[in-house]
């Protein structure tokens, strides 16, 4: 942690978005988490991509549970809406918060103690409901506040700091994601923002249930040789399928994605992200293939990571349920309750 | 880009930007953060050690270091350095003691310095510790050359000069007053081991137009104001024209107004932004509502019946192309505008007459001894110069430097060794982190505005001629302007091997100047980095390749404001906050033959 503040100077050369903001206007309070944490490249990554996205901030809100992961909204966008919740509930407030106000950009960050075990139960309700948000998993195997036991997500023969390799089978968010019917389904690293801010971007802009799976190694307690979620061994076994670029509406797409190699595909809010194969054996749109890929990278050691699954034709839980477009909490009271009367005549509709 | 060689002191110097600015390379950080800590004779003993005239430049330095400074690039006013400077001499207590001392006996070398101008007594006051003997030959009845006779009293007031100089004379040095040297040859023969010429440039130019010789109410600037110190000089007409936008024409026509004029108006030749004063001089000339004319090209003084009545000006008009550059102008009409005298402050030149031609001395095409710029002497061996009589007009702190490498020239020609053989300049890198989040210095950015200096009442200060304007900084103003200073002495260095490439650093630099990504060629890796950087000027610290990815770690220099947080935010420690003292060899150092090694500036707790 950093006791004083970061300097509000900024560079003078700092380039803005359309709304004139530059990206330090994005920022939160200093981060209180260790020196080194992957997660605050995470939530700099989260700042480059609402900043590129010109998303305005109080459009934006930022739900969380408990962890060192869940900690980190605190530290971007100040001046979006936020919601810290209790220990693996932030699917289910997402969710309520979703339902009050369709208009809202959500982005909700959780930890892989947070979504895989606490709150696992909530985590595969949020994607079997397709609620549109942003969901990211800071995946660091660990529990970090709690001095570094094992989480969910740790593999198989992982060493600790000190004591027992974990001898337990992981829970992949990734494949646990798939095979509930995610529509948009991503993993990267949070020593790539190449490659992670793009997949953040899209994250966002998609209409329905979005998973980034981020790896973000615990620097105090998981950082270590033998560990499986360190800096380096994730460097060294890191494998990417499909990146993406995100495009704005004003751009055209341009001519240099040659056929086969590149893929652009239509977002909902008439955003466009084209894919970019870097491994020819994949395709993003399979579920089937993608399971089995995965399946196989994982077994041979390695961390498959890009865009690894995503489908625009779902629809998100709106939809779903046919709401009304204007979000409820905008709805006169009249509106939402139209009174005893109508009730009535919709339980007898039941009957 | 090859990782960047930092065992070059030049390199973490040129991070430094007021000290790599300042001819003399005052260790600005350090003293700025004695004064933050209350330590003012510190911090006069640590600036007296390059500069030799604290309370002297604190008033007048021309300030190269205020342009160079960081903080102006950050945001847009500059550390008020040369305001701190003064605070330090003002509040400094008897420091007499602590000054260098000469030793009982001498070493039995001669040295004549011409001139007691801040050259020779910089000169002086290096090499008397060494035992040398030391003759001054001052033309004047006074010491200090221009610094007494061309800088008006209400900017430097005597008693301040008199300190300082003082200092230097009370080491025993032979001082002869009014002592004008009409011929070096006839110096030489006297059997002196070396000779400093510290004459200044003491002809101001003339203006040779129609009437130039008509009336006695045309002045040379420079020798105008020498007059009024002297005071020859008691009043002036009401109507004044200054020619010249220069600093000594912000002096004449200051001192006009404290003369009698009630009606002062500087013409200047080219618009503004071509003017040659000092930016600050000419602001404290316009707060005493001097006017001054653009584009007025002095065409004639106009005569009538023996008296000077006013001046013909030519209007000009000019062209400024994409680059800044002016073109010489058309004339567009004209126009006259009536005085009663003028005063012309359009240059100055070298001038020696005294030197006689065949001694071995060579000069070059503008009639000016060919010097070398590092040893400061000339074609004849054993002959040195120093200040404006070396390169022409600079200004105080160039000659004192001129005076410290003078020093050490003699002192080698003395020895009988090479003086192009010359200590290089040294570097000591220490680590400032004293705990967790803790450093030796105060690392939190103060965002405060420069503090405004505060002046003497308008009607007040013309009531007589030396009435100090300038009231220096009150203890709040000083509070806050060493805060605004960003430390850049507290450098950010690498140790590429313990990079985990985690990120932490780039995230958190509140400036944008830290980038992890592929090498490449300069202009190329420039384009690629998390901020513009454009300013060429400033280098970029880049590292060797990385462990885990072989990128590189690459730092702007440029707008870093040495908050520390990299250093902080780094889980292995591969940034550290260090502070850099620069050696800078001294003619003690090469008497002692050894490498300097302390620094009175230190960390500064």
């Amino acid at each position: 942690m950093t006791y004083i503040a970061k300097p509000r100077v900024s560079h003078p050369g700092l380039p803005k978005n359309e709304l004139g903001l530059t990206s330090r206007d994005y920022e939160g309070a200093v981060s209180t988490l260790c020196a080194g944490c992957g997660h605050d490249s995470v939530t700099a990554a989260i700042i480059q991509a609402v900043f590129e996205l010109n998303v305005e901030p109080h459009m934006l809100a930022k739900m969380s549970g408990i962890g060192c992961s869940s900690k980190t909204p605190a530290y971007f966008v100040s001046q979006s809406h936020g919601f810290n919740s209790v220990h693996g509930r932030m699917p289910s407030v997402t969710t309520g918060a979703n339902a009050g106000n369709r208009d809202l950009m959500y982005i909700g960050v959780s930890g892989d103690g947070d979504s895989l075990s606490i709150g696992v139960g909530q985590f595969v309700h949020a994607i079997r409901r397709n609620l549109n948000m942003c969901y990211v998993i800071e995946n660091n195997g660990v529990y970090g506040l709690t001095k570094g036991q094992f989480s969910a997500s740790a593999d198989i023969g992982s060493l600790p700091k000190k004591g027992m390799p974990n001898q337990q089978e992981p829970i992949d968010p990734v494949s646990t994601a798939l095979s509930l019917g995610a529509t948009y389904i991503a993993r990267s690293f949070s020593g790539d923002k190449e490659q992670l801010v793009p997949l953040l971007k899209g994250a966002l802009l998609h209409s329905g249930f979005s998973l980034v799976d981020i790896i973000s190694p615990c620097v105090t307690f998981n950082d270590h040789e033998g560990s499986t979620k360190s800096y380096a061994h994730t460097r060294e076994f890191y494998h990417h399928v499909v990146n993406i670029d995100y495009v704005h509406p004003s751009e055209e797409i341009k001519a240099a994605y040659a056929e086969g190699e590149a893929m652009p595909i239509h977002l909902h809010g008439g955003d466009t992200i084209v894919l970019r194969k870097v491994d020819e054996g994949y395709d993003p749109t399979s579920r089937a293939s993608a399971f089995k890929f995965l399946r196989d990278r994982f077994n041979a050691g390695e961390i498959t990571t890009g865009l690894l699954y995503v489908n625009e034709s779902r629809e998100e839980m709106h939809e779903l349920m046919h709401n009304a477009d204007t979000p409820l909490s905008k709805l006169k009271f009249e509106d939402l309750n139209p009174g005893a009367a109508e009730l009535e005549k919709l339980q007898r509709r039941f009957r | 880009m090859k990782p960047t060689d930092t065992s070059n002191p030049d390199y973490f110097h040129k991070v430094v930007d007021c000290q790599w600015g300042c001819p003399a390379h005052t260790d600005v950080p350090a003293y700025i953060r004695m004064i933050a800590q209350g330590r003012f004779s510190d911090a006069y003993m640590e600036n007296r050690k390059s500069n030799v005239f604290p309370g002297i430049l604190g008033r007048v330095c021309d300030r190269p270091c205020e342009p160079a400074c960081r903080r102006g690039r950050v945001e847009e006013k500059p550390v008020a350095i040369c305001r701190l400077k003064r605070v330090a001499a003002d509040h400094r207590d008897d420091i007499r003691d602590r000054l260098p001392r000469a030793p009982d006996n001498s070493n039995g070398k001669k040295i004549a310095l011409i001139g007691a101008g801040c050259a020779s007594l910089t000169v002086a006051n290096d090499l008397r510790p060494l035992g040398y003997d030391v003759t001054i030959f001052e033309a004047l009845d006074t010491t200090g050359g221009l610094m007494r006779t061309n800088i008006p009293q209400f900017r430097l007031p005597p008693k301040v000069l008199d300190e300082e100089i003082d200092y230097i004379l009370d080491m025993g040095v032979d001082l002869k007053l009014n002592h004008r040297i009409e011929s070096l040859k006839a110096l030489l023969d006297d059997g002196f081991d070396a000779v400093f010429v510290g004459t200044g440039a003491p002809r101001g130019k003339n203006l040779e137009i129609p009437g130039r010789y008509d009336s006695d109410r045309i002045h040379i600037g420079i020798d105008w104001l020498e007059s009024i110190a002297f005071e020859h000089t008691k009043s002036v007409g009401k109507n004044v024209l200054i020619i010249g936008v220069g600093n000594t024409a912000m002096d004449c026509c200051r001192s006009s107004l404290r003369l009698g004029a009630e009606n002062v108006k500087v013409m200047a030749r080219k618009p503004r932004g071509f003017f040659k004063a000092s930016d600050w001089e000419l602001q404290d000339a316009e707060e005493e509502e001097v006017e001054i004319l653009v584009n007025h090209s002095p065409r004639e003084f106009v005569i009538e019946d023996g008296k000077l009545v006013g001046m013909r000006f030519e209007l000009m008009e000019y062209n400024v192309d994409e680059k800044g550059r002016i073109d010489r102008g058309t004339v567009t009409g004209e126009k006259f505008i009536p005085c009663d005298d003028v005063v012309l402050a359009i240059g100055q030149d070298n001038a020696f007459p005294w030197i006689e031609r065949n001694i071995g001395i060579e000069f070059n095409e503008w009639d000016c001894p060919v010097v070398d710029e590092t040893t400061m002497m000339c074609t004849r061996k054993g002959v040195f110069f120093g200040g404006d009589s070396a390169f022409g007009p600079k200004n105080i702190i160039w000659a004192v430097e001129h005076g410290h490498q003078a020093a050490i020239s003699i002192h080698k020609h003395c020895h009988d060794k090479d003086i192009e053989d010359r200590l290089p300049m040294g570097l000591n890198l220490a680590s400032q982190k004293m705990g967790m989040h803790e450093w030796s210095f105060s690392n939190d950015y103060n965002p405060a505005a420069r503090r405004l200096m505060p002046h003497v009442d308008l009607k007040q200060r013309f009531k007589k001629l030396n009435i100090e304007v300038e009231l220096g900084f009150t203890v709040e103003q000083t509070i806050e302007e060493v805060e605004r200073c960003l430390n850049c002495d507290m450098q950010t260095v690498f140790t590429e091997k313990l990079c985990i490439e985690c990120d932490a650093c780039v995230d958190i630099c509140p400036v944008n100047c830290l980038t992890i990504t592929d090498n490449g060629e300069e202009s190329e890796l420039r384009t690629r980095l998390s901020a513009p950087a454009d300013n060429h000027e400033q280098t970029l610290y880049v590292s060797a390749g990385l462990p885990q990815t072989s990128r590189v770690m690459v730092k702007d220099e440029d707008l870093c404001v040495h908050c520390s947080l990299c250093a902080e935010r780094c889980p292995t420690g591969a940034w550290d906050m260090q502070k850099s003292t620069i050696l800078i060899p001294y003619a003690s150092d090469e008497a002692s033959d050894e490498q300097p090694t302390t620094a009175a500036g230190g960390s500064g707790a």
